[in-house]
């Protein structure tokens, strides 16, 4: 098998980050490092956001995709006695993705405002049921999620945050590869061309719904693996996750970091998390009010997130 | 049957009382507002608070009812022109996603303003609700309150409509709805159109909040619940159509009302169903207008 030479140096990449990730992990404290392990795994859905955005599909219920994951991992080891981590979050991707095949082709059908309009119904939909059929569901309170052995260790309970912050690392890593991959392949590129001009696109050959339905559910298994990994990491699932406020948080994640690279929605997402952590414990009265005016001044003034920063500065020195 | 009925009219009123500023918002300014349920609240506060400061049992009835239009009045003509000349003037012309996420800043924002301004107790203004008592509709008993709510939704309705139809403001705000440039071109003052637009959908979500206070206890949270009701009625009824809030109030109203007297475990989900049901056969909404695909 011929390995394409920009894969193999964008596997590079990837194996670099989650190296220094790792070594990270050794050095962090115990607070700091469950923090990166929400951060990292919550990443992944802000990337499915990011990469449905770079098609030209904003969804304002992403929150679907995470809470069908993670209340996957919660079912699949309540009711078939699942307990091992990888095989709780094959669930957890399989159930997201079956998901997203059956409603997609309905759902890409929209554009901008009715396309996020759609999908929030969708995961209101969802949210509402997993409210309200509380003894299926345990309502409000959500299910409890205990823990799990990762390739059949089976962790004390000391280790076992260090455990996961190392399997969400690992899941990570190969999701960023996958999107970086997509984006450079020919299907990534056509996705691209989506949000550009979709009539050119048809008129050139292509079938916009092929590949509105591709990002979807390459989103959407994303999603589903981030809720998974949200589960395990926190031991709690509830509806919450599916509800709308949390969907624009994963949109408010994508646009601070940006859409333009695989890597600047994890920007976004760690930066995000940490100015939630910290304004949250700092400001307790007003921080969602300066978590809504940064979200203006980045949107006002840096349109095209964080990563732009760097991209500009690349760009100047490769001048 | 009958009980159906009316509760899905009372329903519908409230949702179209609470929802119409938004569609009217939409239609000329093209922005669909998430803060739209934070200016919901920020009525609802005014009004609860004007209630209790001011009000006394022993005062006439009317007096309760002026102070919660005053409330409506001062929250809407305070914030409408602040934050459109403020913040969404810069965003004209810009992606609409951008323009929901702007306004998804502001709903953070009003959110800690409201809490600042109120704190987090409750506030009940029950006394024009308690007062007016209640009337019997084929033997069951109802507030007559609601029957205010009806009313009132009835007035704002026909209010629009002739005002958009039957007056100067109205034909340029259709004008300006049809063509920017074209309007811009003609010499029609549009950010004038835009600024006093947006203060009417301003002060309708404060009305709609004001008019609820008494209702319910006003308590931080109840923008989150109203902004995705009121935005499923409006993408039902079809983006910026008057006609069509009207018709997806009602309509959202039946089915809450059949699903909270039938099957009383889906009266979340009905809504999302029929906006769902409805875009499937009409992706513009029952009254949109199908844009047209640029090349």
């Amino acid at each position: 098998m011929k390995i394409d030479p920009g894969n193999l140096r964008r596997l590079l990449g990837v194996v670099l980050l989650v190296a220094v990730l790792a070594l990270l992990g050794l050095w962090l404290a115990g607070w700091t490092r469950f923090l990166l392990t929400v951060a990292l795994g919550e990443s992944l859905a802000v990337i499915g956001v990011a990469l449905l955005m770079r098609a030209g599909l904003v969804s304002f219920g992403q929150g679907l995709f995470s809470a069908v994951g993670a209340y996957a991992v919660a079912y699949g080891m309540r009711l078939w006695g699942i307990h091992e981590a990888l095989l709780l979050l094959a669930v957890a991707v399989a159930a997201s993705t079956l998901l997203a095949v059956a409603i997609g082709p309905l759902i890409c059908r929209y554009r901008q405002i009715f396309f996020a309009m759609i999908s929030l119904a969708f995961s209101m939909v969802l949210y509402s049921i997993l409210l309200k059929f509380n003894t299926a569901t345990g309502g409000s309170d959500g299910m409890e999620v205990t823990a799990a052995t990762v390739l059949g260790y089976h962790a004390a309970a000391k280790a076992l945050a260090g455990v996961y912050y190392y399997l969400t690392l690992a899941c990570f890593g190969v999701a960023l590869f996958a999107t970086a991959a997509y984006y450079a392949s020919p299907a990534g590129y056509l996705a691209r061309a989506v949000r550009d001009n979709e009539i050119r696109l048809e008129y050139l050959g292509a079938s916009v719904s092929r590949e509105t339905f591709r990002a979807y559910i390459f989103a959407a298994a994303l999603t589903g693996l981030s809720g998974g990994l949200f589960a395990l990491a926190v031991g709690h699932v509830s509806p919450t996750l599916a509800y709308w406020t949390k969907s624009g948080e994963f949109l408010f994640a994508a646009l601070l970091g940006g859409t333009s690279s695989p890597i600047a929605p994890v920007v976004g997402t760690v930066v995000f998390e940490s100015l939630n952590s910290y304004l949250s414990a700092y400001l307790p009265n007003v921080w969602q009010m300066a978590l809504g005016a940064i979200m203006l001044a980045i949107i006002l003034l840096m349109p095209r997130g964080l990563w732009s920063l760097y991209e500009r500065f690349s760009a100047r020195h490769a001048a | 049957m009958t009980a159906i009925l009316v509760d899905g009219v009372v329903y519908a009123s409230w949702i179209f009382l609470v929802s119409v500023g938004l569609t009217l918002v939409f239609g000329v300014l093209r922005i669909l507002n998430i803060a739209h349920g934070s200016l919901y609240a920020v009525g609802a506060y005014t009004g609860a608070w004007l209630v209790v400061r001011y009000f006394q049992p022993g005062m006439p009835l009317a007096l309760s009812f002026a102070l919660l239009l005053a409330g409506a009045l001062i929250a809407g003509l305070v914030l409408g022109p602040l934050i459109e000349r403020l913040l969404l003037r810069f965003t004209y012309g810009r992606d609409e996603v951008m323009q929901l996420l702007v306004t998804y800043a502001l709903f953070l924002i009003l959110g800690d303003l409201t809490k600042l301004i109120w704190g987090v107790n409750p506030y009940y203004a029950y006394a024009p609700y308690s007062m007016l008592g209640n009337v019997s509709i084929g033997n069951v008993p109802y507030p007559r309150y609601d029957l205010v709510l009806i009313g009132l939704a009835a007035t704002v309705g026909i209010g629009l409509w002739l005002m958009t139809n039957r007056t100067r403001f109205g034909r340029l705000m259709t004008a300006v709805i049809g063509d920017r440039e074209i309007s811009t071109a003609l010499g029609i003052n549009v950010p004038l159109v835009c600024t006093v637009a947006f203060t009417i959908g301003t002060v309708l979500a404060a009305l709609g909040g004001a008019f609820t206070a008494p209702t319910i206890s006003v308590v931080p949270g109840i923008d989150v619940t109203v902004i995705v009701l009121s935005f499923a009625v409006v993408v039902i009824g079809g983006l910026g159509s008057l006609e069509g809030a009207a018709l997806g109030s009602l309509i959202v109203g039946i089915a809450r009302a059949i699903a909270v007297h039938r099957f009383p475990d889906l009266d979340l989900v009905t809504i999302y169903v029929v906006m769902v049901i409805v875009l499937i056969f009409r992706p513009q909404g029952l009254f949109g207008r199908a844009e047209v695909k640029r090349l």
